[in-house]
């Protein structure tokens, strides 16, 4: 029962159903809220992020944007991305995302993984990397919707925010809910952050901003990191937040039925020819083949003794010209 | 490249082949390279099919671990096509196909069915060794390409996800038609018996040339009668 305790329910390349006997009684899906409405943009939760998961990234240079780092990388798992819209009204709206993994519920790195094991989905619904059975080939990139995971180039491993499993684990909520000052942050079961959702949403609405709501994209199935957001109907406005995200159909067709196809192909090429050659049989070069060779030589050595002469067309291949 | 090697001169009649000259079909140079070329592919597909189907995950312990897989399987992808270069680069001409090579297509049946009695005359390659060769050249090229787009620890990052997503589906997709083409032509060489004779020590018999590639055979026949007057 070692690992069972962590309620696994979905392993990366894995054909076989996980041990499920064990399902936890009573332990819901969680998620992650995130209210850009409310965010000050202050990155206490990037700090917290730091802190609890142990990383320090290199220190970057300033490009005069509050986006520091400008990018997520394989020691920043949660980033405040900053984007500055001009409104229809023509004011300038500034809106703060905090990026990081969504934790889809269908992950498309989880599909695109070709080592079992290195990426798993608890039964809360947590995406997490297992870094020790990771081998840095970066298929998690190629499978995400989202581009978060990043290989970094210390160790060639995939990393990415773990909903501080960890935590989450023992009952504790996430270290960047923690640290959030303003209450954008809020973490529970994925039933109550739609309610708290719904609430913020419907109080938006009543001061204006009629195109307020959540973000919950069904091309993945949903996910575990939800957003409420004033402009539902433009999330690209928000730094490039994917209108309907779902896994690529090159990635489906490549992790998908393309995968047991071609391997039945080339085991039945490899079978077919055993067939073959049991039922066929070799072709083999015989006396007889060794005898007609000499013969068609020596017409071809008589012939260029005598220039102008064809041989061998209908000597040594009388059969050939029945050809059908 | 092809020459006669006459242990002792043809002696029409006898029954003996040991007492018929050879043909060189392959020179050293061209065997040993073939078998790099090979040597790389298996190398290539088994680490390849690693990372392919779950299945087939186990074949990473053939390379060291899962991290070694992905750390080979570019390197001697690249070592396959480098030599795969030298190895093709003189061999388009000869790979051309020709109307009789449709005609011997289109009676496919009689080739699986050993009867080439029945077949047009065969050059120095049949249309199915040229189709392989086209499929290798084919494959190698989408390989590479789409290779370097997936190769994630020096390229990846040079190319949008969009690009990266369509090469690793037609990298598996070119590798699939390689592996597959490959399994027939390695089936082909212990179908065809003297195969591998001329791909491991470079002859055939003059019987074996005569019934596989009668009309290579009629070539160097009379490239060896004119360049090399015999006094029997």
């Amino acid at each position: 029962m070692a690992l069972q305790s962590l309620d696994i329910v979905r392993r990366s390349a894995t054909t076989l159903p996980e041990p499920e006997v064990r399902l936890p009684v009573g332990t819901k899906q969680v998620s992650k809220l995130i209210d850009t409405t409310k965010c000050i943009g202050c990155k206490a939760c990037q700090v917290a992020c730091m802190e609890w998961n142990d990383l320090r990234g290199e220190i970057g240079t300033n490009i005069g944007e509050y986006q520091n780092p400008h990018d997520l990388d394989d020691s920043t798992w949660t980033l405040m991305r900053f984007a500055e819209v001009e409104n229809t009204k023509g004011d300038l709206e500034w809106l703060i995302r905090k990026d990081g993994c969504m934790h889809c519920q269908d992950p498309g790195c989880l599909k695109a993984c070709p080592s079992p094991g290195a990426i798993v989905q608890y039964s809360n619904g947590i995406v997490d990397f297992h870094e020790e059975s990771c081998i840095g080939c970066g298929y998690c990139v190629t499978g995400c919707p989202f581009d978060i995971p990043r290989i970094s180039k210390k160790d060639h491993k995939a990393y990415k925010c773990t909903l501080c499993s960890d935590r989450v684990a023992v009952g504790l909520e996430p270290a960047c809910i923690k640290s959030c000052p303003t209450g954008a942050l809020v973490f529970g079961t994925k039933d109550d952050m739609k309610q708290h959702a719904a609430d913020r949403i419907e109080d938006l609405k009543s001061r204006g901003f009629e195109n307020a709501g959540l973000y919950d994209p069904p091309g993945v199935s949903g996910t575990h990191v939800m957003y409420v957001l004033h402009h539902a109907d433009q999330p690209e406005l928000y730094s490039d937040l994917p209108k309907d995200p779902h896994i690529s159909p090159m990635v489906r067709t490549w992790k998908g039925f393309a995968k047991p196809l071609a391997v039945a192909a080339m085991a039945f090429a490899a079978i077919g020819s055993f067939f073959h050659y049991v039922g066929v049989g070799p072709d083999e070069t015989d006396d007889e083949d060794e005898e007609k060779a000499a013969k068609l030589a020596k017409e071809l050595r008589a012939a260029s003794a005598q220039p102008g002469a064809t041989p061998g067309r209908q000597g040594a291949t009388p059969t050939q010209e029945k050809a059908p | 490249m092809t020459d006669i090697v006459p242990p002792s001169a043809p002696r029409p009649g006898t029954s003996d082949p040991e007492h018929l000259a050879t043909i060189v079909r392959y020179t050293a140079h061209e065997r040993v390279n073939h078998w790099i070329v090979a040597m790389a592919f298996v190398l290539a597909a088994l680490s390849g099919l690693a990372l392919f189907h779950p299945a087939l995950f186990w074949l990473t312990n053939f390379f060291g671990g899962g991290p070694w897989d992905r750390i080979l399987h570019p390197l001697v992808g690249l070592i396959m096509v480098v030599a795969f270069i030298f190895y093709g680069a003189g061999k388009a001409a000869e790979n051309r196909m020709e109307p009789r090579d449709w005609k011997w297509l289109r009676q496919i049946m009689d080739v699986i069915s050993n009867r080439e009695e029945r077949l047009p005359e065969v050059g120095r390659y049949n249309a199915g060794q040229k189709l392989v060769f086209y499929a290798a050249v084919l494959c190698l090229v989408g390989l590479l390409l789409t290779g370097i787009v997936i190769w994630r620890a020096y390229f990846s990052q040079y190319f949008p996800i969009t690009l990266i997503r369509w090469s690793a589906l037609l990298h598996a997709f070119c590798a699939f038609v390689l592996i597959s083409t490959i399994i027939v032509h390695i089936y082909a060489a212990i179908w065809i018996k003297g195969s591998i004779r001329a791909m491991t020590r470079g002859t055939v018999t003059p019987g074996w040339a005569w019934k596989h590639h009668r009309a290579w055979f009629r070539e160097i026949m009379k490239h060896a009668e004119s360049s090399r007057p015999r006094s029997d």
